[in-house]
């Protein structure tokens, strides 16, 4: 069993930073933490790893109750944002540090350094100091020393946010092969939502202090629970709709949708979220369902277009691959449809300001 | 040559004339406030005698005064370097209300006067004072002899080691400690390996400032020693008695070796402020 966490509370005066929180990370697996900021996540990882103690609730680590047990003895690695790396020790001596403490042999511990070094490739930098390398490196060396003294457990407090797009991606490259090779339970705090689906196994949501939703990052991104989990994991489509007699409706014009998820809203308002990539943008030879919009503006993107349409004066976005854009001829004030492939329907008291202040801190809406 | 490159020339010409002159306005000023002073001194050593220099210092109260100079500024370093270092842990560390009057408060030994300061403590530990009166009856004299001067050196230095920590503690931030404590280091073990190396030049520079202070401080310790001959005269109390007694070369011959000691002290503050940079 990896790590348990049961009904945790954590508050900091009046504020509320963990909230009842409870998830479990089978042994093994990389689990990420996805919120915004401030919403809990990094103190959830700080809990776990006895650098805070929660008001309520336990936490198990390997199958033990270790709620109070001190920092030292719960056997978890840790990497920080930023490093934390003793600046004045080499990068040999940083990640023998653990080893040095624990008073290992000296040939046991440069053996165990000369292998992390290799495993985080760095070879070459080993009497390098903190100051003398990247960003990227000293992140690896971050982790070569919380690995060096075998944790159980290994915690990440967004290792790659402050790193520059290119070195992140690369480096969550490897950190999900290394996962792969080595099978530590791991936690990764992010507020990057493709990074957390592309490293791990599992997503945890989190928001507020509470968790939102839980599951594979397949699960979570095709099947929001909440307004807020499909507005922050990827881009989405807001579009004010009506319930009628199980029919979806925008503005007197029906969508062609029914409303065939498992729990729908009641007929009345409500809130339509679609993703950018299930919509389909159909010309007047193709139109059969679509509903009738106007090409506002088109967003040159590398590998693919994300066009701005006019919805009955509402914005939204589509993405559009190469071949069919340059097939189409898309382009300004033309007029055209839309065809909706794939949407989650929810009932507007959900909260549409919270979904809003959401987009906006993304830079989604103004 | 062109008419452009003449122009360029002109400018240039009085570019250099004025950068000349704020060179020299600058090095004269301090040839006269900082050199000129120090050679003076020099000067009048060499005037009165090698010989004189030597049997000046040789007195003994020459040798006391030095003797208790050393005594009061060792004792001074060791209580403000260990006090100084948990006052900035405790002030960056730990969040608590009234901290913010503390921070504040640990500026007060450079507001006050150092002769006001002295005061402050004959008003409290004087044979006839708060506390005094209490020690008094025990049998042990704080004012007018050695806990006295050590108080108010104390006092007066206070400031220097907690000011120079505090900032360069924020610059390292409580995560390399807590990477430590997680490592599986006890407290006292990342105090030793990873906080202390951390601050270490920071805290020489404020111990270096201590120092200086401590044996060229003059008001407090004048106040609260009662400058008795060969009791309780530092180094500073002892040129200031030799000056009014009209020994001048007593007085000078002590100067110069404070002045000396000034001079390494400085070499070692700068050696330390590059350092400070650089680790």
């Amino acid at each position: 069993m990896g790590i348990v966490v049961k009904d945790i509370c954590k508050r900091f005066g009046d504020f509320v930073a963990v909230d009842h929180v409870n998830f479990r990370v089978e042994e093994g697996e990389l689990v990420a933490l996805l919120g915004p900021s401030g919403s809990g996540k990094s103190t959830i990882l700080r809990l776990i790893a006895g650098l805070e103690t929660p008001d309520t609730g336990e936490i198990f680590l390997t199958g033990k109750r270790v709620t109070s047990m001190a920092t030292q003895k719960r056997g978890v690695g840790f990497v920080f944002q930023h490093y934390a790396l003793f600046k004045h020790m080499t990068a040999e001596k940083n990640i023998a540090f653990g080893l040095e403490i624990q008073k290992r042999p000296n040939d046991e511990i440069r053996r165990k350094v000369r292998e992390l070094v290799a495993l985080v490739r760095l070879e070459g930098y080993e009497h390098h100091y903190p100051d003398q390398l990247s960003g990227g490196q000293r992140q690896r060396v971050a982790l070569a020393r919380a690995l060096a003294t075998e944790p159980h457990v290994l915690l990440l407090d967004e290792p790659f946010g402050a790193l520059d797009a290119k070195v992140r991606d690369n480096l969550a490259q490897w950190l999900r092969e290394f996962h792969e090779k080595l099978h530590i339970t791991s936690i990764f705090v992010t507020h990057d939502q493709s990074e957390a689906i592309e490293i791990c196994d599992k997503v945890v949501v989190i928001n507020k202090g509470r968790v939102e939703q839980m599951g594979t990052a397949k699960e979570v991104y095709e099947h929001p629970r909440s307004k807020f989990v499909a507005s922050f994991i990827g881009e989405v489509n807001i579009i004010d709709a009506t319930v009628a007699k199980g029919r979806v409706r925008m503005k007197d014009m029906d969508l062609s949708l029914n409303t065939h998820q498992d729990s729908p809203p009641e007929d009345g308002d409500a809130v339509l979220l679609v993703r950018p990539e299930d919509l389909l943008l159909l010309d007047d030879g193709e139109v059969s369902e679509g509903v009738p919009c106007i090409i506002k503006d088109i967003h040159y993107r590398g590998s693919h277009f994300e066009i701005d349409c006019d919805l009955f004066g509402k914005d939204v976005r589509v993405v559009e691959n190469k071949t069919r854009f340059f097939e189409k001829k898309w382009h300004k004030k033309m007029d055209a449809s839309l065809a909706v492939q794939s949407y989650r329907l929810f009932s507007v008291e959900e909260g549409h300001e919270q979904i809003h202040e959401q987009l906006q801190s993304k830079g989604f809406v103004e | 040559m062109k008419p452009m490159d003449e122009a360029v020339s002109t400018v240039k010409r009085q570019k250099r004339w004025g950068r000349v002159l704020l060179t020299s306005v600058v090095l004269g000023w301090f040839g006269v406030l900082v050199l000129l002073p120090v050679a003076g001194i020099f000067r009048e050593v060499i005037r009165n005698g090698l010989r004189l220099f030597f049997s000046s210092l040789g007195t003994p109260a020459a040798v006391h005064a030095f003797l208790l100079t050393i005594w009061v500024t060792v004792g001074t370093v060791i209580v403000n370097t260990l006090f100084g270092v948990v006052l900035a842990l405790v002030l960056v560390k730990h969040r608590f209300r009234s901290k913010l009057i503390f921070e504040g408060l640990v500026d007060l030994p450079f507001a006050v006067s150092p002769v006001v300061a002295g005061f402050m403590f004959i008003i409290l530990f004087g044979p006839n004072g708060w506390i005094g009166t209490w020690f008094e009856a025990q049998g042990i004299k704080i004012i007018y002899a050695f806990p006295g001067m050590m108080l108010a050196t104390l006092f007066v230095t206070l400031p220097f080691v907690v000011r120079e920590v505090i900032p360069v503690l924020r610059e390292v931030g409580l995560e390399q400690e807590e990477a430590a404590l997680i490592l599986g280091a006890s407290r006292w073990q990342s105090f030793w390996k990873v906080t202390l190396p951390a601050i270490k030049w920071g805290l020489i520079y404020g111990v270096t400032l201590t120092i200086a202070r401590s044996i060229g401080e003059f008001g407090a310790v004048l106040v609260v020693s009662g400058s008795i001959i060969r009791r309780t005269q530092t180094a500073t109390l002892h040129i200031h008695q030799e000056f009014t007694d009209y020994h001048y070369a007593g007085a000078f011959s002590a100067a110069i070796v404070l002045a000396f000691t000034s001079l390494i002290i400085l070499i070692v503050m700068q050696r330390v402020v590059r350092r400070k940079g650089v680790v």
